[in-house]
């Protein structure tokens, strides 16, 4: 579409120009003032004291803090793990769009990632060991959210099947937990994971935080998941599997040949855009005290030298959502057609 | 020739009938494997059960609800029902849930009426809206709902003082708080709500029986509602500035107020979209044959257009509503007191937390089965209306 012809669009007939000259002078009250803010009275280099003066923007807290938004109180001299956690987690992920890829080497290669990722970020052996309460930012949420997707996708698989099989004991099971799940907040979830799971292990075991919400977000994502799925298995027709089982090929077989790659084919874009609302669930973390990357944002507004610069912190965190979120929506939508051509 | 056909023409066994032999059909295939499957969980669970119980005889703990009727010792911030330190926890908690209702209902109310305009506005042809329209949403949708919140929650604690406080009209936005204008009465609201209840359940009535002038009838309506609510002392009360503070009308929490501002934008961004998809599933060719027929443009969206999308549009918002209602649990972030709030300040108070978190989730459980059940009742409407009746 080029310029001159959405102007013709914009001022075409009367009611269109007061539309456009009315929505044109709602953007001139907002946009010069945000622009004065973040562009020509920003402060781009200083302290506290120099942004205190100024009445824009501290672009200057972002440079003194962003390694602790990304990374919150990691050891800096250890800095190279996450950064190696988050480049893998991110390199993996581009990998896994492309669909000439997908097969066992992804399926495969994301487990391997993901213990190795794990191993990195805690250390053992001949990586200095760091405590999880000095983990955080960028490569908790993403370490979070990846490793919950890897284990709640087979599970849904599993809870999804249950439901549409003809075995009613199994089938009660898992419409039962789906739907307390799907009723019950997040939060909620987290506080179990919080309060009651450390009590059910027994006696001595300690799991740490991280851990514990890493689990119980898991079970949580897999009922919303496993729905998902469900969507797809009810596409395909009873035929398919009676077919399947005329020829001979067991129940298990015939899941894994015939019916799931037809019934995941045709929920792939709504998988994509579930994981995309999961990446954004994960910030709930920060309600129980986990530093992921909102609570790294978060607490980097309340250190004595840089108080207070909370638009700044927030605009930074939610730049990286943002970057995370729209990239995966469009991935969805040019998968959804693309699917729909083949 | 009749051809021997059984009763319900589906078992073909003439003993496959009875209570029992429904059981077995229902419970089907492989039976002792999912026993031993169920039994597996089941013992899972159990093992948690038994050391769960042995934590909390290590901690001293005694399950049981018998704490609801002891005293709790904290303040409520913000409470529509009266609650002071000392009260029971069961108080606490009747406390929690009037807190969650009053910001998921009026966030449910919010949403929908900025989704409503907003979906609309991006229908529009308008290229310049259109965009507006887009940047708004996809930023909106692509950030988390915590995230907002921590920044509408800065923003309401860093509002200048009432001296500085921008508004006018009413609305004030204050660090001691949003003032808006209220609704008083000098006689209760008993009269009054029953005035305005009688007047438009008069003119539902009174619609049903005419074809023509239903109007007219409604502003007849209005306007005695306005006439009567005026002659029995019901006022605006506005607020207003006086000396160094705002005084007069209703005066909402930052942490309310932030929490309602941040579900309203979240939710409106998801609702906008359900709109847009829902009139946009209304194929042009009904618009086009409606115009031919000479409908005007209200009379277009009103009796073809509308009633198709609300079919598309009532099941997304049903779980739009149920989402914002579970998202408000984050209240607890910025300490508004709602339901898991003060579960959470209980828990900690009182050790109960498996009993704190079972009526979290049973709460919730009765909020999402009601409301669905609810919207359904509506659906059934809602989906009737406009089909070929039989």
């Amino acid at each position: 579409m080029t310029l001159s012809s959405t102007l013709r669009r914009a001022f075409a007939g009367p009611a269109n120009i007061a539309l456009s000259l009315a929505t044109l002078s709602i953007l001139a009250l907002i946009l010069p003032p945000l622009f004065g803010w973040a562009v020509t009275h920003a402060v781009w280099q200083g302290d506290m004291e120099t942004c205190r003066a100024a009445s824009g923007a501290c672009w200057a807290f972002l440079q003194a803090k962003a390694r602790f938004i990304l990374f919150a109180f990691y050891p800096a001299e250890q800095l190279w793990r996450p950064v190696l956690v988050v480049m893998a987690l991110l390199v993996l992920m581009i990998l896994s769009t492309l669909p000439r890829l997908w097969g066992k080497a992804l399926l495969t290669l994301w487990p391997i990632t993901l213990l190795s990722a794990w191993w990195l970020m805690a250390g053992s052996g001949p990586l200095p060991r760091v405590s999880v309460n000095d983990w955080g930012g960028l490569p908790v949420t993403l370490l979070v959210w990846t490793t919950c997707m890897a284990f709640a996708l087979p599970t849904a698989v599993l809870l999804a099947l249950a439901r549409q099989s003809r075995m009613g004991g199994l089938r009660s099971l898992s419409v039962a937990y789906i739907e307390v799940m799907r009723a019950t907040p997040m939060v909620a979830i987290l506080y179990f994971a919080m309060l009651i799971l450390p009590m059910a292990l027994p006696n001595g075991i300690i799991l740490d935080k991280i851990a514990r919400a890493t689990i119980m977000t898991a079970l949580f994502f897999t009922a919303y998941l496993a729905e998902v799925v469900r969507g797809g298995l009810q596409t395909i027709p009873a035929g398919q599997a009676e077919a399947a089982s005329a020829l001979g090929l067991g129940y298990w077989r015939t899941v894994q040949l015939i019916v799931l790659p037809q019934a995941l084919n045709k929920v792939i874009p709504g998988l994509v855009n579930l994981a995309i609302g999961f990446l954004l669930a994960t910030s709930l973390l920060a309600v129980i005290g986990v530093f992921d990357l909102l609570n790294a944002a978060k607490a980097s507004t309340t250190d004595p030298a840089w108080m207070g610069f909370y638009d700044e912190a927030y605009i930074f965190a939610a730049l990286i959502y943002f970057v995370l979120c729209f990239g995966g929506s469009r991935y969805s939508l040019w998968l959804e057609r693309r699917l729909q051509r083949h | 020739m009749t051809l021997p056909v059984t009763s319900d023409g589906q078992s073909p066994h003439p003993f496959a009938r009875g209570k029992f032999a429904a059981l077995v059909e229902w419970w089907g295939p492989r039976p002792w494997s999912q026993i031993a499957a169920i039994l597996g969980i089941a013992a899972l669970l159990l093992w948690f059960g038994l050391n769960v119980a042995a934590s909390l005889q290590r901690a001293g703990i005694t399950p049981g609800f018998g704490f609801l009727f002891r005293s709790a010792n904290f303040q409520i911030g913000e409470s529509t029902l009266a609650f002071q330190a000392g009260d029971t926890y069961l108080r606490a908690i009747a406390v929690g849930i009037v807190n969650t209702l009053k910001v998921a209902v009026a966030g449910c109310v919010l949403a929908t009426a900025l989704g409503v305009a907003i979906g609309i506005g991006g229908l529009s042809a308008n290229p310049i809206l259109g965009g507006l329209v887009r940047f708004y949403i996809e930023a909106i949708r692509n950030t988390p709902l915590l995230l907002q919140l921590f920044f509408w929650i800065a923003l309401a604690r860093n509002l200048p003082g009432p001296k500085q406080a921008p508004g006018g009209a009413g609305f004030y936005l204050s660090n001691r708080g949003i003032f808006v204008p209220a609704l008083t009465s000098a006689s209760g609201w008993l009269v009054p709500v029953a005035v305005v209840a009688g007047l438009g359940l008069a003119a539902i009535v009174a619609s049903r029986f005419l074809s023509r002038g239903r109007g007219l009838v409604w502003l007849a309506a209005v306007a005695l509602s306005a006439l009567a609510l005026s002659a029995l002392g019901v006022g605006l009360d506005i607020a207003h500035l006086q000396g160094f503070n705002i005084r007069g009308g209703m005066s909402l929490s930052p942490e309310f107020a932030a929490l309602l501002t941040a579900l309203t934008v979240k939710f409106s961004a998801s609702i906008a979209e359900i709109v847009r998809a829902g009139i946009l599933s209304v194929p042009v060719g009904q618009r086009e044959a409606a115009r031919a027929l000479g409908l005007n443009d209200w009379q277009i969206l009103r009796l073809v257009v509308l009633p198709q999308a609300l079919r598309v549009i009532v099941p997304l918002i049903t779980s739009s509503f149920l989402d914002l209602a579970k998202d408000s649990s984050l209240a607890v972030a910025i300490g508004y007191p709602d339901l898991v709030s003060i579960l959470n300040t209980t828990a900690n108070t009182t050790g109960q937390a498996i009993e704190a978190v079972f009526i979290m989730t049973v709460s919730f459980l009765a909020l999402n089965l009601s409301v669905a059940a609810l919207m359904n009742r509506y659906n059934t409407r809602v989906a009737l209306r406009g089909q070929v009746k039989r």
